[in-house]
């Protein structure tokens, strides 16, 4: 039988093969090839979809196809059962090929209740496939968000290839002799589901077997309960008539190597470790709880062998007091949170500036201001990471693109930090921090060497009037502007540093007019001048001669790619600029940009970058902008670019070239 | 690039390194010092007449004797008049933020046990601005010794009333009086569950002295509360108790181990009251046995929280001395501990730490 291919269209359009295999009982089930897929998985936030998903996501890494992930859940804990507001889901694109984004619509929706269907169904295009938990839709739960009638018998989602499994009560049946009580049997109804998924597209299961029993290690009737859930799930399709369809995405082609699947919170996390490793530096973190940064401090608390300390402070001020309080002892200080917690870290950041520290702020943005959306992404906080603090206070801004590359951001905060004796803010993104994807796991061997940015000054570096040796700590470094570090412990290196304005090379107090417009526009000048230790601006122009280039930052990296690739596959030519560093820009930007009749700049924020790019390089950017919560759709950039494309060329017509 | 040993955790890091090279250009520690090694060049810039200049000479004088190289101490303050301290002190030192200097030193002492690490503050710096650092500090205990300046005044801002001033302190900011009750540092200390506490008086220098000796030698954070005047805003604020004829009056000197008689002729003392907590007694009136011998080294914080609680706010029978002093284990110590005991299941590995979970190998 041909396969009704329940996704959309491939972009890349393969069509679909089909392979007849039979199943027991004689059933003839086939087999589909398709090159991506999108699943979103929904439920309640006691439904365990994060978990789901997550799982989902290891097996489908571990098969190796590309992937990207999109969790998405409420701030509250526990939202009342059954409700709108208590929804969770899993978003996740897997392919034969590289794949940028968790995808902008599910191919497949998995929907555990009325409340998941209610909210997740306008966004299954016409045709897909929708599976839902027919025991959850009883007349309470469909009151409780507002169905009149129940939309399994109403026809009302006639126009999608819905199938209705009684999820629930085959977990409890199939549970019915592990010894557990109904209620506790049905919590299991998330791996049944999750094995019914791994039937359906092949996914390796041993990894959650081995995930199960070392999860519930300490209680191995829930392990044995949840294992035997997931079984009967993967059995149910393979006998199932319901469904007859299975599917193959083939492993995507990647550089050769060992690759992990990994949480941008996790890579920062880890980027951290080795930052420490790679300078021999002790690393310190003094953090405050906060959605969505907390994973960071729970996973380097886990690394205790590696002598990374980590200190629960009594609040955001403290967190980061004492961060710069272990990096004046030597220790590579770092403080983690999101934007409440950087706008109560502004001063001390200001104390870095001025005692000119390494320090490295880690802000996980999220939607703001105030409280704002706890648990959803923003790229919002770009301005205040550059300008909140008083003062001329510069600090160096870097951002991660993808969940694995926070890894790499990470050191190169640290070595920044070290190197020119500075704070620096990394700014993630909720997207990324709770996002996963493949990454490829370096060679220890190839990581930078930060040794040489520590350097401490063991000896004094200049005299006094009277020829006697002394160390003058605000003596620079002439190429990187840094000051001298010597810390405590160092003999005949006594020195007092402090926020009050400091004299040229002695750092005593100094409130002489000239020194402080001296000393303000020389810590401006060691910030710019890292812009000398960075690459050239990464721009991707295949064709290269676009007139219109996309110029993203942070985390919008994925989606502003993907809708690159749809404008190329249009015939179109246009180029992504995507910046690690913000502040200082790298070097050749403003050579850059010139090149293009037209930059256009998607953001998760009013037009923050855009601003930055009109000030500096007085270049009449196009903001294109988003503050949903949720990263940008690609297919909705991609209109955006081709209508500037498209003027562009209309206006340039017949023009001289 | 070059490489890193990764897998040698223990290898000395480059802290150690650059402490083994300034040794090696200096000889051995300098633990045989004078109070004027103390001295730096900076210019000491309070109000002629302040206190704290008092106090920076007792300091200065009494630091030799605890016999710790200067390079081995750090000195961190908040804002304030008494703040500038370090700058005065030839050891390592950071003049900071307000009210944040308990929390820098945190990190600074729990990454660095090696150090010895003094906080300086004002009665503004510690309880107002930074009051949540402070006591999260003191139930903490790690390792530090923190000397809160109480002029019961503002003084940098120029005089504005600060948590410690009297109900009814007419200032600039308060012309009608001031409406809030004051704090008790000794006893927002003790409350706090602080290991180590004690007050002194700036113009004491036996007492002061007598005081920080038991609070650098303590292992854990102690507080010591310093009565500083500022003769600019607040002249005069302890004379009852500086005062050779009202002093002895209302002073309780606290001795560990010593009955609380107090008073001209000790005709004064300390008994309990029908409550659990402690009252004055004329000593004449009493039973010897009554009268409540001072332990400063009781686990249980109630009795050294009634200590604090004889004083009323004008400063009549203020006990001064240690009132707490008790062995806890110190934070950094516990911190350093867990470091050991997770480096005893494996000295961590970066590379086995990367490929950490579930990995796949992608062929050529
Ligand atoms: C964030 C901030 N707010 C306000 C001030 C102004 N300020 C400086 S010192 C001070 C009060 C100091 O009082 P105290 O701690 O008692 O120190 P003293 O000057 O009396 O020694 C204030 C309000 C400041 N420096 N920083
Ligand atoms: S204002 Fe008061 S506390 Fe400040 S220096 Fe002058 S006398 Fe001392
Ligand atoms: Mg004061």
């Amino acid at each position: 039988m041909t396969g009704t291919n329940p996704t959309v269209a491939p972009v890349t359009g393969a069509p679909a093969t089909t392979v007849p295999g039979s199943a027991p009982g004689g059933l003839v089930k086939s087999v589909v090839e398709l090159d991506r897929v999108v699943i979103r998985l929904a439920g309640d936030s006691g439904d365990g979809m994060q978990l789901t998903g997550n799982r989902f996501t290891s097996e489908t890494a571990s098969f190796g196809n590309d992937l990207k992930t999109l969790p998405n859940f409420p701030a509250e804990i526990r939202a009342p059962t059954g409700t709108l507001p208590g929804v969770s889901s899993f978003q996740l694109q897997f392919a034969d090929h590289d794949v940028m984004t968790p995808g902008d619509a599910p191919d497949v929706l998995v929907a555990m209740n009325p409340a998941a269907l209610k909210a997740n169904l306008g966004e299954l295009p016409g045709g897909g496939l929708l599976i839902v938990d027919s025991d959850e839709f009883t007349p309470r739960n469909l009151a409780k968000v507002g169905y009149a009638t129940n939309p399994l018998e109403d026809g009302s989602l006639e126009g999608w290839q819905t199938v209705s499994v009684p999820l629930t009560s085959m977990t409890t049946d199939a549970l019915k002799d592990s010894g557990l009580g109904k209620k506790e049997a049905e919590r299991s109804k998330n791996m049944f589901t999750l094995g019914l998924l791994s039937w359906m597209y092949h996914r390796p299961t041993e990894g959650t077997i081995r995930f199960l029993e070392r999860q519930f290690r300490r209680k191995p009737e829930i392990a044995a309960a949840n294992i035997a859930a997931f079984r009967a799930g993967y059995n149910y399709g393979d006998t199932t008539e319901a469904f007859t369809v299975s599917y193959e995405i083939k492993p995507a082609p990647m550089k050769p190597g060992r690759y992990r699947n990994i949480s941008g919170n996790q890579a920062l996390a880890l980027g951290l470790v080795a930052a420490g490793r790679l300078s021999g530096l002790p690393v310190f973190l003094g953090a405050y709880p906060i959605t969505p940064a907390s994973d960071i401090l729970h996973e380097l608390s886990r690394h205790k062998s590696f002598g990374v300390r980590t200190f629960q402070a009594e609040d955001e001020i403290a967190g980061i007091g004492a961060a710069l309080g272990a990096s004046f002892g030597g220790a590579l200080g770092i403080t983690t949170t999101s934007g409440p917690g950087v706008a109560l870290k502004g001063e001390t950041i200001g104390l870095a500036v001025m005692t000119e520290l390494p320090l490295v702020i880690v802000d996980v943005q999220r939607g703001g201001p105030s409280t704002g959306l706890p648990t959803k992404t923003e790229q919002s906080d770009l301005l205040q990471a550059m300008f909140g603090r008083n003062g001329e206070a510069p600090v160096p801004v870097i951002a991660p693109r993808s969940p694995g590359d926070c890894f790499a951001a990470a050191v190169e905060a640290a070595r920044i930090a070290l190197a020119y004796r500075t704070p620096v803010m990394l700014l993630s993104d909720g997207y990324l921090a709770n996002g996963a994807e493949p990454w490829a796991i370096p060679d220890t061997d190839s990581l930078p060497d930060l040794r040489p940015a520590v350097g401490f000054a063991t000896e004094p570096n200049g005299s006094t009037a009277d020829g006697t040796p002394e160390f003058l700590p605000y003596l620079r470094d002439p190429e990187t502007l840094a000051r001298a570090w010597a810390i405590p412990g160092t003999a005949g290196m006594q020195h007092r540093i402090g926020g009050l304005e400091k004299a040229d090379k002695t750092g005593n107090i100094s409130y002489d007019p000239a020194n402080h417009d001296f000393m303000t526009r020389t810590r401006q000048a060691k910030i710019d001048g890292i812009a000398a230790s960075i690459p050239p601006t990464d721009v991707e122009d295949p064709d290269g001669d676009s007139r219109v280039a996309v110029i993203g930052w942070g985390s919008t990296y994925g989606p502003i790619g993907a809708a690159c690739r749809r404008i190329r596959s249009s015939g179109r030519k246009v180029a992504q600029i995507h910046l690690r560093h913000i502040n200082p820009f790298p070097a050749d930007l403003g050579e850059v940009l010139a090149r293009y009749d037209r930059v256009i700049c998607p953001e998760m924020n009013l037009g923050q970058l855009a601003l930055l790019l009109r000030a500096k390089y007085l270049v009449d950017v196009q903001s294109h902008t988003q503050v949903r919560g949720m990263p940008f759709r690609s297919a909705e950039l991609a209109a955006v670019i081709q209508d500037a494309i498209d003027s562009t060329s209309a206006s340039l017509n017949g023009a001289p070239q | 690039m070059t490489t890193v040993e990764l897998g040698m955790p223990d290898a000395p890091t480059p802290i150690d390194a650059a402490i083994a090279r300034s040794l090696e250009q200096h000889g051995p520690k300098q633990t045989e010092l004078k109070g004027k090694d103390f001295k730096t060049d900076q210019e000491v810039r309070w109000c002629p007449g302040c206190g704290d200049y008092v106090i920076l000479n007792a300091v200065q004088s009494f630091l030799p004797s605890l016999g710790i190289a200067r390079e081995d101490m750090v000195i961190v303050s908040g804002i304030g008049c008494s703040s500038r301290f370090p700058y005065y002190l030839n050891t390592y030192g950071m003049h900071s933020i307000h009210g944040r200097a308990p929390a820098i030193a945190t990190g600074l002492a729990a990454s660095r046990p090696d150090l010895s690490v003094w906080v300086v503050t004002g009665d503004g710096d510690a309880l107002s601005i930074g009051g949540n650092h402070l006591i999260h500090a003191l139930r903490r205990n790690v390792n530090m010794t923190i000397l809160l300046f109480n002029n019961r005044i503002y003084g940098l801002t120029k005089g504005q009333y600060s948590p410690t001033s009297e109900v009814g302190k007419v200032t600039k900011s308060t012309p009608m009086g001031s409406l809030d009750h004051p704090f008790n540092p000794v006893s927002l200390a003790i409350g706090a569950d602080a290991t180590f506490v004690g007050r002194a008086m700036d113009s004491d220098r036996k007492g002061l002295t007598e005081v920080l000796r038991q609070a650098a030698e303590h292992q854990g954070t102690a507080l010591v509360e310093i009565y500083q005047n500022c003769n600019i805003f607040n002249d005069g604020a302890f004379d009852l108790l500086k005062d050779p004829a009202t002093g002895p009056m209302w002073t309780i000197p606290l001795e560990h181990g010593k009955p609380l008689v107090f008073g001209p002729d000790g005709a004064s003392c300390v008994v309990r009251d029908e409550f659990g907590g402690l009252r004055i007694a004329e000593t004449n009136q009493v039973d010897a046995s009554e009268i409540v011998v001072h332990d400063a080294t009781r686990e249980d914080p109630s009795y050294a929280f009634a200590l604090s609680r004889l004083s009323s706010q004008d400063l009549r029978y203020t006990p001064m001395g240690v009132f707490r002093s008790v062995r806890k284990p110190s934070y950094e110590q516990m911190m350093a501990e867990q470091l050991h005991e997770a480096r005893l299941q494996g000295a961590g590995d970066l590379g086995e730490l990367l490929a950490g979970g579930d990995t796949w190998e992608v062929g050529a």
